[in-house]
């Protein structure tokens, strides 16, 4: 186990002794022939389910399998909004867990992944989208969850840069959550991975599983490239890739994949306090502490795995961008890039028990599954360890669309591009 | 006024000295000349520090002379048109600019941040993530919101940008990419061979490094080979140049994204000009000809201003004919070396020495050295730069103990070359991973884009003949390719030079703090760093120290980074690999991306044939969607809003309302088997519906929930009309199509969207007969008998103008609906008006018609809203168990059946005056409001009218079995707690006596 624990006097003592003795955040290990359960994917998902494992439930002789470098994914890709807000009592619960374990996550792990609660708000433009909103609002507070409702002038001092003037869709108001925000995404795969490594887990590198052992209907471990790895748990933590990993194991899943392409700016002086949504579009925006407006917007539209986007989506989220702040225009882009969204057929995931023994699944995070990341692991974790749902993930099942105890919080069917 | 332009050269350059240009930076005023950039003509008048460095505010100068520099960024123009960021390397000069530099407070050369600096040691690589944790509660409060200020460069404007941008779209056969020697060879003789070329070049002049190194070609001065090219080439019809154009992506299927900087050289846009211009660019192939880019080497202190890149210095001499120094020294590691004490001797500048690492050099590079009267040492390495603001000396190791040669040099400019890294971004914009070649220390292309071919220094290839040949090559390749006949291939012939280079990736023994990746402060120890702590992965290292992030993505950092990764890991290079390059290859202005997609134009807006005469009645607009639609109409007498809507919805009941309806989607359906189609895609059965007929349908989605409802009229035989509502107008048609050409092609019909071209209006009220008399043919019989509810019909209305008429009702009024052609959409409301004036009609909007149909308990948005199913919302009756149709299997499922599930029900406040808000949940009496006791919602609420209270619908779990019971409707978010009765949706008339009238 590697790492010492991070306090502000090694800190200055590393400084001043030339950082010599600073260790590998987590070991490089050969991966062992077996181990009590195996997480496939070294997302924030993979990683974080492999640490509550350990810390809530003992089990330590575990590994977590990523294909590259840890965080490859869509944990070092997405736009890093935490958030709260949602409509449905399958999911509520759920995200607010989530949003209180961001809040004690630095205690937690030890290690600052920039837990920055600077609010999030959901614009809206019409009356019937302020109802909608108020709907939410509501359910959330009836939740305990805290939630805002602001009008024209509210939003206005909070984000005065906004197009109140010009718009072609005027901004009537927004709701607020004071608690979101955002986080530092490459630091929650970071600290996840040093935390769990500390407590015994195997973070294993360039292991990319290639099949999925079944007998008897019962899972009884993964080939890799390399090797045999024997486990008669297996967990499932594939995001972008879930649909094939699942695959080797003969499971068909209610998902698609999807591009998804984030953008950051240049590197500016403080411009935007807060994270904002339009509800004209499908945007987003937020300002990281290096100071890049970090904004994203809609899945390309097609079914790929090329984790790349084209030039159609980014010219229109550029315009998104335009329409709600016009001073974005002579800010420049620096980069953009694209991950691959498990999107679920109702837009909500799946946490569960597949029906092969052993084997647990965790996908169908769609466009937003970072800001689930310590609950989905928590949760996965619950499931792994005891064979039996989380009662605050309960409703992730993967049977709901045969049941249609769906959970669709944007009433849009199973049209993945609306989610 | 310092305009002295100490630094210029009395002669030569590709600037010209009889359009002198004033400008200023830091608010001093200096001159240059056209022609120049910034950086050149800051150098021309003496200036050295230029910036501030992101995370210690060290003090930086010119790195280099391209699109690549780390250091020189300023804030350029001012007011709205601010651009923070800006590269001083590219930015050209005009008179009047104005510049500043940033992140530097309160002076650039004195900066209290600089104080960052010498707590460097904590500041290093990730020590974010392992600090600010004490106690919790301080990272919001402090020192978040400290990292913030300190972090970010230069500031925007926070205004509105008030130029414009536009979009265009080319198609060509071949693009080449980058106008040096290999592009402008590539695109002769693809020209010459009758291609559809485009040549992108993103400076302002044609030639690449041709403008900036002193070469022959053919015999003549480069220079003169670069300007008979681009004669030949303006002559050909089907070869478009663009300059100031950067190529930012490459997209699939050949797509290209560029940006044309069309006014970005001036001090504003000229008038009908945008300031720039998005190029999508469809190339059958493409050959990429971008060139290559210096590496730095990497001592200590290697970020002192007047340490700068040995091709930039020789650009600086040779095109803007400036001294960048009075007194340098040059540290190579390669053949440029040589050359860059040529030019610099034959400028003028002395040159002290050349510094060369490796232990030989040739006899033509010592005789080079000789005659500038510089020393050569070789084996030699520059340790440590000197100086503060600006560069006074370096420090050297590897001199000969005892040879006499003082190790500490005077200078005021280090010109230096690590080698070149070949321009491959573009190539790995597909995915494709670039390949280490041992030979000249560089990546080059590994798996390119289809279609596309690299050449010359893109390519690794370092040599002016072979890259002018290689250039000629991809262009009759192109032609070949494309199955077109070839120009011949001309041969090419350059002045000799050698490209020999031993790699130093960082040099050892180096004092002080060796910077890679310059605008980030990332150096040596800080890759140490993350290799000790396990971040050896290069996208670890990237994302650790964030090297290769700051706005230059790393094209002068890079390779070097990753090379010392490669030796402190003792892994080889391409072991290592490289990090992925995105899109775009230059940053580039969002507005240039959005193009002319903002404020109103954010997205087309439709109006409907009778927008103008609506205005005229004084229509309050709203936005529908994509439509603009009359909200209500205020008059004189209104006192506000909501005497206007009670005003409209009495006249709806009492006398008769006219209602532009023209936005509901209205889809054309004709051909054999259109009422199968109806029967599978509507809940209820259409096969009975008789010719004149109309009948209301809802449709599912293939999930079970409802996705439509609308009517659907029977005009002839094999011709039906089905409206949708506004709102789902696009998605309706979409699915219909999907089911049509994916589901049941076998079906004979054929269905296009009407939307647009009729224009559509509703006539309600109990004297909706008598208004509607007055227009339709004298022998059309409007009777009860003869044209009952839900009866349809296409006939002519006003003398002659051919129309479609509906009995139809919203509003649960006697009431027609009459279409008309579009172009006669604004002609029919007016006519209506004057036929209705005597019977009291009244136009109404949006809000009145809400209203009406809510006192009917018609559903609408807030209720269709996806997450209903046709039982939540009444329709169970009408779902068929004859036939099969979209969704019907799906919406059997349990939890779709569920008895408690939350269903229509209407509500209406227990206290006569109380009002309602959408969106408030309904929760029992007496308990207390939370998740646990949340039985729903109210979706949709407005005052009455017609019942003079506040009325309501909502979805309320087993609703249908709860009239009468008296619940609340709190809504927390405004803090409002009400008491409602769950009463029956119909309101108003409930046995429908009144549409029957
Ligand atoms: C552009 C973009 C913006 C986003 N914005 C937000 C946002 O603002 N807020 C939000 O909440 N969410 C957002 N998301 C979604 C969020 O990032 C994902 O839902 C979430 O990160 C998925 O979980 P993960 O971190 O475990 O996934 P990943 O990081 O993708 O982890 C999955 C891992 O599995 C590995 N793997 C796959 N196959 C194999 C195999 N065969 N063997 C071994 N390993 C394998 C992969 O390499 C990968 O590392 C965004 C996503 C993207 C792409």
């Amino acid at each position: 186990m590697s790492g010492d624990c991070f306090s502000i006097f090694t800190l200055l003592r590393q400084a001043w002794t030339g950082q010599g003795g600073l260790k590998p955040m987590w070991r490089e290990p050969e991966p062992k022939s077996a181990y009590d359960a195996v997480i496939v994917g070294g997302g924030g998902h993979g990683l974080a389910t492999a640490y509550y494992l350990a810390k809530e439930h003992g089990m330590s002789n575990i590994a977590v399998l990523e294909k590259g470098w840890i965080g490859s994914g869509n944990v070092g890709r997405n736009t890093t909004i935490v958030r709260s807000n949602y409509l449905l009592p399958g999911n509520i619960p759920f995200y607010e867990h989530s949003l209180k374990l961001w809040e004690g996550l630095e205690q937690e792990i030890n290690y600052n992944a920039m837990v920055s609660q600077r609010g999030v708000i959901n614009l809206f433009h019409s009356d019937a989208q302020r109802d909608d909103h108020v709907r939410r609002g509501n359910a959330m507070r009836l939740h305990g969850v805290d939630a805002v409702l602001l009008d024209r002038e509210g939003v206005r001092q909070r984000a005065p840069f906004l197009d109140f003037d010009h718009a072609r869709f005027p901004i009537h108001g927004g709701l607020l959550q004071p608690r979101g925000g955002t986080v530092r995404h490459d630091a929650v795969a970071w600290g996840y991975a040093r935390a769990a490594d500390r407590r015994g887990v195997d973070i294993v590198q360039n292991c990319a599983v290639t099949g999925i052992r079944v007998e008897a209907g019962r899972v009884i471990g993964v080939e890799t490239s390399r090797g045999l790895i024997r486990a008669p748990r297996v967990g499932l933590a594939c995001a972008g890739n879930s649909s094939r990993v699942a695959a080797m194991a003969g499971l068909r899943l209610p998902i698609e994949s999807h591009v998804l392409t984030a953008f950051v700016s240049e590197a500016l002086k403080p411009l935007i306090n807060t994270v904002i949504t339009f509800g004209a579009g499908h945007f987003y925006i937020s300002q990281s502490d290096k100071g890049g407006l970090v904004f994203g917007a809609s899945i390309d539209g097609y079914n790929s795995y090329a984790q790349r986007g084209n030039l159609p989506t980014i010219e229109d989220s550029c315009e998104e961008a335009m329409a709600l702040i016009p001073a974005l225009g002579r800010l420049r882009l620096l980069r953009h890039w694209s991950g691959i969204m498990d999107m679920s057929m109702d837009g909500s995931p799946i946490i569960d028990r597949t029906p092969i023994a052993g084997l647990y699944l965790n996908a169908g995070w769609c466009i937003g599954g970072f800001k689930a990341t310590p609950a989905s692991g928590w949760c996965f974790a619950h499931l792994i360890a005891r064979d039996t749902p989380h009662p605050v993930a309960a409703a992730y099942r993967l049977d709901r669309f045969a049941t249609g105890h769906l959970l669709d919080e944007a009433g849009t069917g199973a049209d993945v591009t609306m989610h | 006024m310092t305009g002295d332009q100490t630094y210029r050269r009395a002669d030569g350059g590709a600037i010209d000295r009889s359009r002198p240009l004033s400008f200023q930076f830091d608010g001093r005023r200096y001159r240059g000349y056209q022609g120049d950039t910034l950086a050149a003509a800051l150098l021309a008048n003496g200036v050295r520090l230029v910036g501030r460095s992101f995370k210690y505010h060290r003090p930086r100068g010119i790195l280099s002379a391209g699109p690549e520099e780390p250091n020189a960024l300023v804030e350029l123009r001012g007011g709205a048109r601010r651009e923070p960021n800006s590269r001083a390397t590219v930015a050209e000069l005009f008179d009047g600019l104005e510049a500043r530099s940033q992140n530097r407070f309160p002076s650039l050369s004195f900066d209290v941040l600089a104080l960052n600096g010498l707590l460097a040691p904590l500041f290093a690589a990730g020590f974010y993530y392992k600090t600010f944790m004490w106690p919790a509660a301080f990272w919001e409060k402090l020192y978040e919101p400290l990292i913030r200020r300190a972090a970010g460069l230069g500031r925007a404007s926070g205004l509105p940008d008030p130029d414009r941008y536009e979009k265009a779209t080319a198609f060509c056969d071949l693009l080449v990419i980058g106008a040096g020697p290999a592009g402008l060879a590539a695109a002769l003789v693809a020209g010459r061979s009758g291609l559809r070329v485009i040549l992108a070049e993103q400076d302002f002049a044609l030639g690449g490094r041709l403008l900036s190194d002193r070469r022959w070609i053919d015999g003549r001065p480069a220079i003169d080979w670069v300007a008979g090219v681009v004669d030949e080439l303006g002559t050909m019809t089907d070869v478009r140049v663009l300059t100031r154009t950067s190529v930012i992506g490459a997209y699939d299927s050949g797509t290209y994204a560029a940006v044309e900087r069309v006014a970005d050289h001036l001090a504003e846009p000229p008038p009908f000009q945008p300031r720039q211009r998005l190029w999508r660019i469809v190339a059958r192939r493409s050959v990429l000809a971008a060139g290559a880019i210096e590496r730095p080497l990497v001592f200590g202190d290697n970020d002192r201003p007047g340490v700068m890149l040995a091709g930039a210095v020789r650009g600086y001499l040779n095109r803007f004919a400036v001294r960048p120094g009075a007194r340098a020294v040059v540290f190579a590691n390669n053949d440029e070396g040589a050359r860059t004490v040529a030019d610099l001797a034959a400028a003028g500048v002395a040159v002290a020495a050349l510094v060369d690492p490796r232990p030989e050099a040739a006899a033509e590079t010592r005789r080079i050295v000789e005659a500038a009267g510089a020393r050569l040492l070789r084996g030699a390495q520059v340790v440590r730069a000197r100086g503060g603001t600006r560069l006074t000396a370096v420090e050297l190791a590897g001199v000969a103990p005892g040879s006499g040669i003082d190790p500490v040099i005077p200078c005021d400019l280090l010109a230096m070359s690590g080698g070149w890294n070949p321009t491959v971004q573009l190539t790995s914009h597909h995915g494709g991973k670039p390949v280490w070649d041992a030979t000249i220390a560089g990546f080059v292309p590994g798996t390119v884009p289809p279609g596309m071919v690299v050449v010359g220094a893109a390519a690794g290839h370092f040599i002016l003949a072979d890259d002018l040949a290689q250039g000629a090559q991809a262009g009759a390749a192109a032609a070949q390719a494309l199955g077109v006949t070839a120009a011949p291939v001309p041969g090419f012939s350059a002045d000799p030079e050698t490209a020999a280079i031993l790699p130093l990736w960082r040099v050892p023994g180096a004092r002080g703090k060796s910077f890679i990746d310059f605008q980030n402060d990332v150096a040596v120890s800080d890759v140490a760093l993350a290799e000790r702590e396990g971040f050896r992965a290069v996208e670890h290292l990237k994302r650790y120290t964030t090297l290769g992030m700051a706005t230059d993505q790393g094209k002068t950092a890079n390779v070097n980074g990753l090379a010392v990764m490669a030796e402190l890991t003792a892994r080889s290079i391409s072991e290592t690999g490289t990090t992925t390059a995105r899109p775009p290859f230059t940053p580039t202005a969002l507005g240039a991306l959005a193009g002319h997609h903002r404020g109103p134009d954010f997205r087309p807006t439709r109006l409907t044939p009778g927008h103008d005469w609506a205005a005229e009645q004084g229509a309050r607009f709203i936005e529908a969607g994509a439509w603009m639609r009359a909200q209500a109409f205020p008059q004189a007498g209104d006192a506000d809003l909501q005497a206007t809507i009670d005003r409209e919805v009495l006249a709806v009941r009492q006398a008769v309302g006219l209602c532009d309806v023209t936005t509901l989607g209205k889809i054309d359906l004709q051909g054999p088997d259109v009422a199968e189609f109806l029967d599978r895609i509507y809940i209820n059965g259409w096969k009975t519906l008789a010719v004149g007929r109309v009948r209301y349908g809802v449709m599912l989605r293939e999930d079970g929930f409802v996705q439509d409802d609308g009517t659907t009229a029977r005009l002839g035989p094999d011709h039906y009309l089905m409206t949708t509502t506004t709102a789902n107008a696009g998605s309706v048609f979409r699915h219909l199509e999907f089911c049509h050409q994916v589901l049941w092609p076998d079906l004979d019909l054929r269905f296009i969207s009407v939307t647009e071209q009729w224009a559509q209006y509703a006539l309600a009220g109990p004297r909706a007969r008598d208004v509607l008399a007055g227009i339709v043919d004298p022998g059309f019989d409007l009777d009860n008998a003869a044209f009952p509810h839900l009866a349809a019909t296409e006939t002519r209305v006003c003398d002659g103008v051919p129309a479609r008429l509906f009995r139809i009702s919203f509003s649960g009024e006697l009431a027609y609906e009459i279409a008309v052609p579009a172009r006669y959409g604004d002609a029919l409301a007016r006519r209506l008006m004057r036929q209705g004036a005597d019977h009291g009609i009244t136009p109404y909007g949006l809000e009145a018609l809400n209203i009406l149909r809510l006192e009917k308990g018609h559903v609408a948005g807030a209720e269709l809203n996806g997450q209903t199913t046709a039982r939540d919302l009444g329709f169970e009756r009408m779902m068929s168990t004859r036939k099969d149709y979209i969704g019907r299997v799906m919406a059997r499922r349990p939890a779709l059946l569920a008895p408690d599930r939350p269903c229509l029900v209407g509500l209406r406040p227990v206290a006569a005056t109380a009002t309602l808000s959408g969106g408030a949940h309904l929760i029992a009496r007496g308990a207390v409001a939370n998740a646990a006791a949340d039985q729903g919602h109210v979706t949709s609420v407005g005052a009455s009218a017609t019942l003079g209270h506040w009325i309501g619908l909502g979805l309320l779990a087993n609703g249908r079995a709860r009239w009468g019971e008296i619940v609340r409707a709190v809504d927390p978010l405004r803090g409002q707690d009400t008491e409602v009765e769950i009463v029956s949706p119909l309101f108003y008339d409930p046995e429908g006596k009144r549409l029957h009238a």
